[in-house]
């Protein structure tokens, strides 16, 4: 096992509605290593969203304590927290989030452009290298329009890796796709958790967990399961599975 | 983050937006022109009424009498006799802010050469007028220092009376003509110089030298005026006041009396004329800056909208790790760029507009530089003040709301 990518202890989230304060992450601990592929499931209102702002350094906790790679989350500004959101995770959402009219690689450089550190030639290899990653180098001037949702989630895990994170954090990121393309999806994030990439997903969907390594289950604020899966379905066989499309429709 | 990646983004945003940005961009461009066409115009008859007196001599100044009471009896402008020639004498020497002085004596009478004759004016002054009024020969000399004080029958004509007493084209310098029956030898021809802004012929004129006119054709011992040129412009104004310095001294005036003489520069005549057309100036730049406030509301409209419709992008930026800084330089830059490019296609406009106003509408213009810079510095500061807001805003969303935005 790698080293301890995300530490989280005691961590709390409370907000204040009003006069009513609502516990939404009362007390978690765990951490991720390098490597694994986590999800974390849990229906609406059991606190998943926080969880998921709050590892994606978008949200600070209210109690407990955050690292990422080494560095304590707390009590880091707004232009830090930017920062860290830049160097050390890639965001992936459920609805690709892709800028409209903007061709796939510029996409993908976007997170770049934020890096002072990267030049503009480097910005365009490590962006070109990360659709090859994807499988999307035949269409890197394709603007979202031009592209299927799968397409367009590719472009967006491309946008993910470019800044070589620490963790990748997606977000329902086959909530938009049919299971067809849910599985190419979830074989291509095998592929990369293959080449090490360490993964957290958040679902609210089950058959997604099975194809990663280890689950943790949230409900109403705390963790009522955290398991290591023993037997990872591959996605790639689950979608050879399928029944071909033209027999369906 | 580099500045350089801001502009691209920008500069990314308003070419995917290119009909919007247009839009926006034509209120700040009218805006402009019509501030850069309306200054020309005013600017240009300010222009046209200064050259016109500027080709009078436009450091010139004017010497009048102005008040002769005799028995208690207020005289009229054309009777006083205030004005002598001692007093002349005595600018000459004293008053050193002045190049040239000449004494003014004139009249009016006939001139005659054979069968041909033209009513014209005949003014008696010294071999400095020229230089005063600006005046250039076309043929011939002046009259000397020494004719003058000789009182010699000697004269320059102006065109207009060349062309009514010479009609058939022949030289006149050496000729002779007569003027109110006193002949005179013409030595030299002036140079056109046309109508002045009030209509005046300026080459309906016969220079003598003023000691001639004064015995011979009005006997009169007292002057009508003294002209006299500043050494600059800016000088003129000093100059009045020395030469009306001198002059009370020369006809003993005490602290409480009032002057018995006006001096005027040219300068004041120019004010005089320019006021109207200042007035009319400020009325075309009020609206067109009206305009131009517009032009920069458009600016904050269209922001404010991007803004909007961008929160999701705004959102994701902040995810990537766009600091609130960098959103807002994206947005100001934004900003900036649709006003700076549209205050330099507005200047580019005003300016075809003055051209064809004054090519087509036959309207005198001048683009002063400081229309143009005004314009293009107050669409620029509008742009910045317009869409500095909507950018701030943009900046302090919470990248969380942001995102979630539909």
């Amino acid at each position: 096992m790698g080293k301890e990518i995300i530490k989280i202890e005691g961590l709390k989230r409370e907000f204040t509605m009003g006069t009513e304060t609502v516990h939404a992450l009362k007390g978690i601990s765990f951490s991720i290593r390098e490597g694994e592929f986590v999800t974390i499931m849990g229906s609406s209102g059991s606190g998943k969203s926080t969880m998921l702002n709050i590892l994606g350094c978008l949200d600070q906790p209210t109690s407990g304590s955050y690292e990422i790679d080494g560095v304590k989350v707390k009590d880091l500004s707004r232009n830090e927290l930017a920062t860290i959101r830049n160097e050390k995770i890639g965001f992936i959402f459920q609805s690709y989030n892709l800028l409209a009219r903007t061709s796939a690689i510029e996409n993908v450089e976007l997170p770049l452009l934020y890096n002072s550190k990267v030049s503009t030639e480097e910005r365009r290899e490590r962006a070109i290298k990360a659709l090859e990653l994807v499988g999307l180098s035949e269409r890197m001037d394709h603007t979202p329009s031009q592209l299927s949702g799968g397409q367009q989630q590719r472009v967006a895990i491309a946008r993910s890796l470019v800044n070589n994170p620490v963790m990748i954090l997606a977000d329902e990121a086959t909530g938009n796709l049919d299971t067809k393309t849910s599985y190419e999806i979830m074989s291509l994030f095998q592929d990369l958790n293959k080449k090490g990439i360490t993964i957290t997903f958040v679902t609210h969907e089950p058959d997604i967990a099975t194809f990663s390594s280890r689950t943790i289950v949230l409900k109403d604020g705390h963790i009522i399961q955290d398991y290591q899966n023993k037997k990872v379905q591959s996605a790639a066989n689950e979608l050879a599975k399928l029944p071909k499309e033209d027999q369906t429709l | 983050m580099r500045l350089l990646n801001l502009l691209k983004i920008a500069f990314k945003a308003i070419v995917l937006n290119k009909m919007r940005t247009l839009l926006t961009m034509l209120g700040i461009i009218i805006g402009v022109a019509s501030v850069i066409a309306m200054l020309a115009i005013g600017e240009g008859s300010k222009e046209s009424i200064r050259s016109t007196i500027s080709s009078m001599g436009s450091n010139m100044i004017t010497v009048r009498p102005g008040a002769d009471v005799r028995g208690g009896v207020k005289q009229e402008r054309s009777a006083m006799e205030t004005l002598k020639l001692k007093d002349y004498f005595a600018i000459k020497e004293q008053a050193d802010l002045l190049t040239y002085a000449t004494p003014l004596v004139n009249g009016g009478g006939q001139v005659i050469n054979g069968s041909n004759n033209w009513p014209s004016t005949i003014y008696g002054v010294n071999s400095d007028y020229l230089k005063i009024k600006l005046v250039d020969l076309q043929s011939g000399s002046m009259f000397t220092e020494a004719e003058v004080n000789v009182a010699a029958k000697v004269a320059l004509i102006g065109q207009t009376v060349v062309e009514n007493v010479f009609p058939d084209g022949q030289d006149p310098v050496g000729q002779m003509i007569r003027f109110n029956n006193i002949p005179f030898k013409v030595i030299g021809v002036l140079e056109e110089k046309g109508e002045n802004t009030f209509g005046q012929d300026q080459d309906d004129v016969v220079i003598a030298p003023y000691t001639t006119v004064q015995k011979r054709i009005l006997a009169i011992n007292h002057l009508e005026s003294i002209i006299a040129s500043a050494v600059s412009e800016d000088k003129a104004p000093d100059a009045v006041s020395q030469v009306s310095e001198i002059l009370r001294k020369q006809h003993k005036l005490t602290e409480d009396e009032e002057d018995d003489f006006h001096v005027r520069s040219m300068e004041e005549l120019i004010s005089t004329f320019s006021s109207t057309s200042e007035m009319l100036t400020i009325l075309l730049v009020a609206v067109a800056s009206i305009s131009l406030l517009i032009g920069g509301i458009g600016i904050m409209n269209i922001m404010y909208v991007s803004v909007k419709e961008r929160t999701k992008e705004i959102g994701l930026r902040m995810a990537v790790g766009g600091k609130g800084a960098d959103i807002l330089m994206q947005f100001l830059i934004e900003a900036i760029l649709i006003s700076v490019t549209g205050g330099v296609l507005g200047v580019i406009l005003g300016l075809g507009a003055t051209v064809f106003i004054e090519k087509f509408l036959h309207w005198p213009t001048h683009v002063a530089l400081y229309s143009i810079v005004i314009s293009f510095a107050v669409c620029a500061v509008t742009g910045i003040f317009f869409g500095w807001y909507p950018a701030r805003k943009a900046a302090a969303l919470d990248p969380i709301t942001a995102l979630r935005y539909e």
